[in-house]
Parts: structure tokens; C-alpha cells; sequence
């Protein structure tokens, strides 16, 4: 099943070039960046693994792009993601996150309804592989 | 064969493009360079042979910037003639290399890292800033940003943590010139568990590598680089162009001291420049001169004693006159005249103390 997670996750998956061209963006509105990635894309799985820290004060996004080409070499059959931060508002808060690669066969996620008191629902999502 | 001029061209100057969407900070002047590149490729079309389509290279001369970059060169350095004419040499060949390109007659990326040698103050630092410039405004690299670094911000201080150092500092660099000074002291043959090789072996890779993606530029004193470069042929074979920077001579560092001067809107009267080419004879023949940072920082004091001269002697209102003249007191003050370096603390002998920088 394919995960839809973050910015652009109905489009086809980005290519590289693309990719350099969002990572582009960010580093034009000082952003920061960050990779990372999991194997668990469990929807309430907020906290990926993350690949080194973010990165700072870069000025081209051939940096990011070296990083994300030894992420794919160490984790070949994982999610990866990229993250922006902005500080603007005093805090490094994410402002854009995107997929960049996802395994060949995604895991499909289960959903149940649970009907409970008052006939509220409670969803549990459950990753299948 | 025609279309295939054609097609290649046609892609050169899509890859141009491409190049120039990715750089934001492109001096607008460039725009003028591609409409020309495009021009050229819509002319591949039209005419049968590749030999009669025509680059002018003139025209990417002025429009590419570059001769500002060249002129401000001129202006604003004082003196060192060989750099300039070697930068120049340097500009017109990858002039003629990018317009080779355009026309299809070669493909690669020359090898743009640079060695520039020669004694402290002989502003390597200020021309890496021009060349990254200039290179930027070639179109050789992306950005034209200047990463100056040292060896602290490439080696480690224990096992693992050089590689993640050095490529932290790689990639800021990467778009731009990476400028290293001192570069010699990366590699300590006293010391074979040093870490500095692994600096020097992940540099050489990535200056083979990421040819496009950034220039790097290694500086330090000549004799030393040369040891270096003997016990490091990778770097050698690595590095195309080599410049020297010449000491500065007595009339150009004066002349240089005038130009310091102006900038801060202060001026030199003539007893005062006496004084100060006297100064400059002086202390070259001490240790730890700086040529042209030695003679900033004698400024720098002579400012300072100009300051506390004019304080003590005011009466009433000063006006701008006496606040900008340095007096020929405010340099003979220095202790340089009386044999003693201007930075020695009161009573340690001459020589035991670090350039005054």
C-alpha cells in the first residue's frame, strides 16, 4: 500500500533532480535540513531515525544530496524523508517534509473501528507486512 | 551529423539553464550570457557546419561579469602583478573553456583547484574571495561563496571524529570555493597516528569526485606547501594552477598604508609618512613581519595613539582636520623604532612572542 506522508506524497515519487530543487527552496529561505528515515510508517510514528543532525548554513543542495545518497547506501529498503527547519519564530519548527524514497513493497496499513461508549469511534491502524 | 551539433548544443545550453535556476544569487548579468548560449544554438539550426557557428567572446567577457570582477582586482590590490596576470591567464583560458563547451568541442570540467603560496599578508585570502567570484561568474561554480577554514575545522580530536568533521565543512562548501589556509599543517609526518591524513584522503576524494560542485584552493608559505605537495603527490596532480604571491615592496606597502588610511577617512601628513616609511624599512627586517597585516595593525596603533594624542592636547573644540591627521608622533611612538615589536608586553625579549596578527 502506498504511504502518503508529507508535502507531495500524491504525486509520483520525486526524482533526484526534483528533489534538489525543493532542498533548493529551503536552503533560498534559510532553512535547515534534515534527513530521515524508518522502516515503520505506522502513522502515529512521529519520531524517524534520524540520519546525522539537521544541516546548517549550507549554500547548495549538493550537500544534502551527498547525505541522502549515503542514507539510501546504509538503509536501502527504508522510508526516507526530508525535513525543513525554519527558526523564525525562535524555535526550529519543521515547515516542509517530504518522502524521498520508500521501500520496493510497502507494508500495508490495517485500520479497525472500535465502536466505544456512547457511540464514539476509537481507530486503531496496525502495519502489516 | 548536423542534428547531433545540433541536439548537443541544444542540451549544453538546457544544462545552462538548468544551472542558472538553481543558482538564485546569479549576478543578473548572466542572463545576458545564456539568451547569447541559446542564440548560438538556435544558429546550429539554421547554418550546415559547426565550424561556421560563432561565439563571441568579447561578449561573454563583458556580460558575464567577469571584467568587473578583473577591474576591481586591479583597483583594489596594490601591487602584486604576477597574481594579476596569472589570474588573468586563468580568466581567459576558462573563458575560451566554457565556449569551447558551447560549441561542442569538449565536455569535461578542467580542474579548477588552485595552490596560492607565498608569506603571510600577501593577500591570498582577499584574491580567493575575487577568484570565487570570478568563478562563480563563469559559471564554474554555483554559488561563489567562500569557505575559508583552518586545519581545527577539519581534523578531529579523536578516532571518528574527523571524517564527520571534514564533511560538515565540505558540504557548506559544496557550490562555492573552499579556501585552506595553512594547508601543510593537515599533514604531520612526526605523528603517524595523526588524523589529518584522514582529512587529506576524504579532500582528495572529494576534489576528484565533486569537480562541479566545488573549488578547492590550498594556501600557505611556499617552502612549507612544497614539503607539503612532496609528501602528498595526490594533492599535486590535483591542483592545476599554481600561483605565487610576492612579498610586498617598501613603496607598496606604504601605498597600501595610504589606501588602509583612506578607506577610514583618515589621512597621513607628509612627516607622518616619512615616519611610516621609515617604519615599514624597519620592521621588515624583524621576525614575524606580515606584510601587509603587519602594517594594518601598525595603523591600527597609530589610530589608537592618535586617538589618546588628540584627547590629551584638545583645548576647546577640534575640528575634522585634527581629528583625521596621523602625526608623524603617532607612528614614531611605535616601539619598532627603538628595536622592540609593537606587540611585545613591556620587558620580553624581541622574537618570543607570536605575529602580531
Amino acid at each position: 500500500m502506498r504511504v502518503t506522508q508529507g508535502t507531495f506524497s500524491f504525486l509520483p515519487d520525486l526524482t533526484d533532480e526534483q528533489i534538489g530543487k525543493q532542498i533548493e527552496y529551503c536552503l533560498e529561505h534559510d532553512w535547515a535540513v534534515g534527513i530521515e528515515y524508518t522502516d515503520d510508517p505506522h502513522p502515529r510514528n512521529t519520531y524517524w531515525e534520524m540520519w546525522g543532525n539537521p544541516m546548517f548554513d549550507l549554500r547548495d543542495p549538493k550537500g544534502v544530496m551527498m547525505e541522502l545518497e549515503e542514507c539510501r547506501k546504509a538503509n536501502p529498503d527504508c522510508y526516507i524523508r526530508i525535513n525543513a527547519f525554519d527558526n523564525a519564530r525562535g524555535v526550529e519548527s519543521v515547515v516542509l517534509s517530504f518522502l524521498t524514497d520508500r521501500p520496493e513493497v510497502e507494508p500495508t496499513i490495517e485500520m479497525t473501528r472500535t465502536e466505544r461508549n456512547g457511540r464514539s469511534v476509537g481507530y486503531t491502524h496496525i502495519v502489516r507486512r | 551529423m548536423v542534428a547531433q551539433w545540433g541536439i548537443r548544443i541544444s542540451c549544453a545550453a538546457k544544462s545552462h539553464s538548468g544551472a542558472q535556476q538553481v543558482a538564485p544569487s546569479r549576478p543578473p548579468a548572466r542572463d545576458g550570457a545564456t539568451a547569447h548560449s541559446e542564440k548560438a544554438s538556435a544558429l546550429t539550426d539554421t547554418t550546415d557546419q559547426t565550424q561556421s557557428q560563432k561565439i563571441d567572446l568579447a561578449e561573454i567577457f563583458q556580460s558575464s561579469g567577469v571584467k568587473e570582477v578583473l577591474e576591481e582586482l586591479d583597483r583594489e590590490l596594490i601591487g602584486l602583478k604576477p597574481v594579476k596576470d596569472r589570474i588573468r591567464e586563468t580568466a581567459a583560458f576558462l573563458l575560451v573553456q566554457k565556449a569551447r563547451v558551447e560549441l561542442g568541442l569538449s565536455q569535461e570540467t578542467p580542474t579548477l583547484h588552485m595552490s596560492f603560496t607565498g608569506n603571510p599578508g600577501t593577500g591570498k585570502t582577499t584574491v580567493a574571495l575575487k577568484m570565487a567570484g570570478l568563478l562563480h561568474r563563469l559559471g564554474y561554480v554555483r554559488k561563489g561563496h567562500l569557505v575559508s577554514v583552518t586545519r581545527d575545522d577539519l581534523v578531529g580530536q579523536y578516532i571518528g571524529h574527523t571524517a564527520p568533521k571534514t564533511k560538515e565543512v565540505l558540504k557548506k562548501a559544496m557550490g562555492g570555493v573552499l579556501f585552506i589556509d595553512e594547508a601543510y599543517y593537515l599533514y604531520r609526518p612526526e605523528n603517524e597516528r595523526d588524523y589529518g591524513q584522514e582529512a587529506i584522503e576524504i579532500l582528495l576524494q572529494v576534489m576528484e569526485n565533486n569537480r562541479d560542485d566545488l573549488v578547492v584552493i590550498l594556501a600557505g608559505y611556499a617552502d612549507r606547501m612544497e614539503t607539503f605537495f612532496r609528501s602528498n603527490p595526490g594533492f599535486r596532480s590535483r591542483i592545476a594552477h599554481h600561483i605565487e604571491f610576492p612579498d610586498y615592496t617598501d613603496e607598496e606597502l606604504l601605498a597600501i598604508a595610504e589606501h588602509i588610511a583612506e578607506e577610514q577617512n583618515y589621512h597621513l601628513s607628509p612627516d607622518a609618512e616619512a615616519a611610516l616609511s621609515e617604519y615599514i624599512t624597519l620592521r621588515r627586517k624583524q621576525p614575524h613581519f606580515a606584510n601587509a597585516r603587519s602594517i594594518r595593525n601598525a595603523f591600527d596603533r597609530a589610530r589608537l595613539r592618535q586617538a589618546s594624542r588628540v584627547f590629551s592636547n584638545a583645548k576647546g573644540p577640534v575640528d575634522a582636520h585634527t581629528l583625521s591627521t596621523i602625526e608623524a608622533a603617532d607612528i614614531r611612538a611605535s616601539r619598532v623604532f627603538r628595536g622592540g615589536l609593537d606587540s611585545d608586553p613591556k620587558g620580553m625579549p624581541t622574537g618570543s612572542v607570536k605575529e602580531d596578527t
